[in-house]
């Protein structure tokens, strides 16, 4: 049955207003920003916070505490109790919710097998490694078979290496997983891979949701824009002119008419020291604001109209000599420009 | 290099060490060492040790029961006036013990607020006797209890509190198996100051229990007692109490006394 939660939660000049529906099975990620109010969001469906309505089916959690809603939450820290080896951690909520101390062991411990970490049931949390301690706070969150999975940022903690191993198991978990699941991240990979459908979070409200190709290809605000690395405009398009709200005209392939949203990829910008001739439908002076250096490409900041990102090749850095100050020729095909109605 | 260190720093400094450790080095050098132990097994020094060792636990106890649960309303309710009430229970921390003393006589006393319905309904009288040696030692020492567990609860992480809570735990079973174990450094820390505090303590003591031998005579009573007729008896009884106070110290060292 879809869960519906409807989160109202006022405090000092911050307002959350978000309505959610997350059926069974699916893996639904709130993104934001920090201060977005992903995790009051979180608190409130957890019953940590007041504010969180939630219903499913026939039944409301309205009124009900933490502890009376079956829920699972794996903190962005996993919060393992210290003194408790990982099965007691494990068996913690069983036991709570009146399961016998016999019962809940084997329960814990099949538990634990699933994350593949039986063999260390004995073990206090201080020894295990941040992946082994994530494996264990989901062992322990999924062990009363809560209806609801919240997970706080879940990866946060790990470093670069093992995110990425840990990642794609916990997302075969989350496959595995009947109930409904809310994962909340400030990572856009972690939304894209573990997600069914992304809700995008600011300042309390939803400003864009969607599958996660969705959002990728259509993004609605800076903040989602900036995550999926576009460059980003909103403009009027009249045929195939299209008239930037920040300044400057941009050519498209695809005739449009009306207020669109405007994105290319940094990548299909190209730098010229001159004027060049050709081919190219849109071409304009900039200035070079900033360099950073990326794995194996050099991302260019532009200020002109419209400013713009640009990723070009080492080589090409090198060729031009680029320093901040200097004048260049921005160019960019029109078949490289998305537009969608806003 | 730094520069010497300045002489009207040091030359005070000097003198409040002395002024602190000579006294007590005082008191071993006087230590009659040959008659020490038949002294320590004489009947009124065993006496007043057993009962001072008796009353301490006793006071701790009753400590630890009405103390843990103080500091834990103090440091997690959302109680109205809590800064006024943690003022309030810090009172008898600096109040002189024999303030103390007076006021548990007014109250607890035969003609006192509430003892004089304990001495007609139940019969009960509690000043001069050894439970009145007991109240009057936890009435002093609590504080200290509820001070360093308050701290330590506020110390701990209260998420921890929560995530027993999304684990379906109700605040008892939280309290119990995820708070107490995660603040029991801080918890035997207050019992041994607060054991020590009850050990020690004289005014309030004298005030409400008086000094019957064998009943409410404790060590520090001992000791100021036989300074008139048997000196050496008083130099024992200090050096007992002295040498528990440095296992005290020794046992916290880790909590204070790192530099």
């Amino acid at each position: 049955m879809t869960l519906h939660a409807e989160l109202r939660v006022q405090r000092d000049d911050f307002t959350l207003e978000l309505d959610l529906a997350i059926e069974p099975g699916e893996v639904v990620a709130l993104l934001g920003p920090n201060g977005a109010g992903k995790t009051t969001a979180l608190r409130a469906l957890a019953g940590l916070l007041t504010g969180g309505r939630v219903r499913v089916g026939e039944s409301t959690w309205d009124d009900l505490p933490a502890e009376k809603r079956p829920i699972g939450v794996v903190f962005q820290d996993y919060l393992l109790f210290a003194h408790m080896s990982a099965l007691d951690n494990v068996a913690f909520g069983l036991r709570a919710r009146g399961t016998r101390k016999a019962e809940a062991n084997v329960i814990a411990l099949e538990g634990l097998r699933q994350v593949g970490l039986a063999e260390f049931a004995r073990a206090k949390p201080r020894t295990l490694s941040g992946g082994q301690a994530q494996r264990v706070a989901l062992a322990r969150a999924l062990a009363t078979s809560p209806e609801l999975l919240l997970l706080d940022e879940p990866l946060a903690a790990l470093d670069a290496t093992t995110r990425l191993r840990v990642r794609s198991e916990l997302g075969r978990h989350l496959q595995n997983y009947p109930g409904h699941t809310l994962l909340v991240t400030h990572d856009p990979l972690d939304a894209m891979v573990l997600a069914d459908r992304i809700v995008i979070l600011e300042d309390g409200r939803v400003v864009q949701q969607g599958t996660p190709r969705e959002v990728v290809r259509q993004p609605r605000t800076d903040y989602v824009a900036h995550l999926v690395g576009l460059n980003f405009y909103r403009g009027v398009a009249s045929g195939t002119e299209v008239r930037l709200d920040g300044g400057g005209t941009l050519t498209i392939a695809e005739p449009s008419e009306g207020p669109v949203h405007v994105v290319f990829p940094p990548s299909a910008v190209s730098l010229f020291p001159a004027k060049p001739a050709g081919s190219p439908r849109n071409t304009w002076q900039a200035v070079v604001s900033g360099i950073e250096q990326h794995a194996h490409t050099t991302r260019v900041d532009l200020a002109g109209s419209p400013a713009v990102l640009a990723d070009i090749t080492t080589a090409t850095v090198a060729e031009l000599r680029l320093q901040p100050g200097d004048t260049l020729w921005v160019s960019l095909k029109a078949t490289e420009i998305h537009t969608y109605a806003r | 290099m730094r520069s010497r260190l300045p002489v009207v720093l040091v030359l005070p400094a000097v003198a409040g060490l002395a002024f602190l450790l000579v006294p007590l080095a005082g008191l071993l050098v006087e230590t009659p060492w040959a008659t020490l132990p038949s002294q320590l097994f004489s009947a009124e020094v065993g006496q007043a040790l057993q009962l001072s060792l008796i009353c301490a636990s006793l006071a701790t106890i009753v400590c630890l029961v009405l103390g843990v649960p103080l500091a834990w309303l103090l440091a997690r309710s959302d109680l109205p006036g809590r800064g006024l009430l943690r003022a309030l229970v810090t009172v008898p921390l600096v109040l002189p013990p024999v303030v103390g003393g007076v006021a548990l006589l007014l109250v607890l006393g035969r003609r006192g607020l509430v003892g004089q319905y304990l001495d007609q309904w139940f019969g009960v009288s509690l000043p001069f006797t050894t439970t009145g040696v007991v109240l009057a030692e936890a009435f002093v020492a609590m504080p200290f209890l509820v001070i360093s567990v308050e701290g330590a609860l506020r110390a701990a992480d209260p998420r921890y509190e929560e995530a027993a809570a999304t684990l379906g735990a109700s605040r008892w079973l939280t309290f119990r198996r995820v708070t107490l174990p995660g603040i029991m450094p801080g918890v035997v820390a207050g019992t041994v100051l607060c054991w020590a505090r009850a050990l020690g303590e004289f005014g309030a003591t004298i005030t409400f229990a008086g000094n019957f031998p064998g009943r409410t005579t404790t060590m520090p009573l001992a000791v100021y007692l036989a300074l008139e007729t048997d000196p050496d008896a008083a130099i024992v009884l200090s050096i007992v109490l002295l040498l528990v106070s440095v296992a005290v110290l020794a046992g916290l060292r880790d909590k204070w006394i790192r530099a």
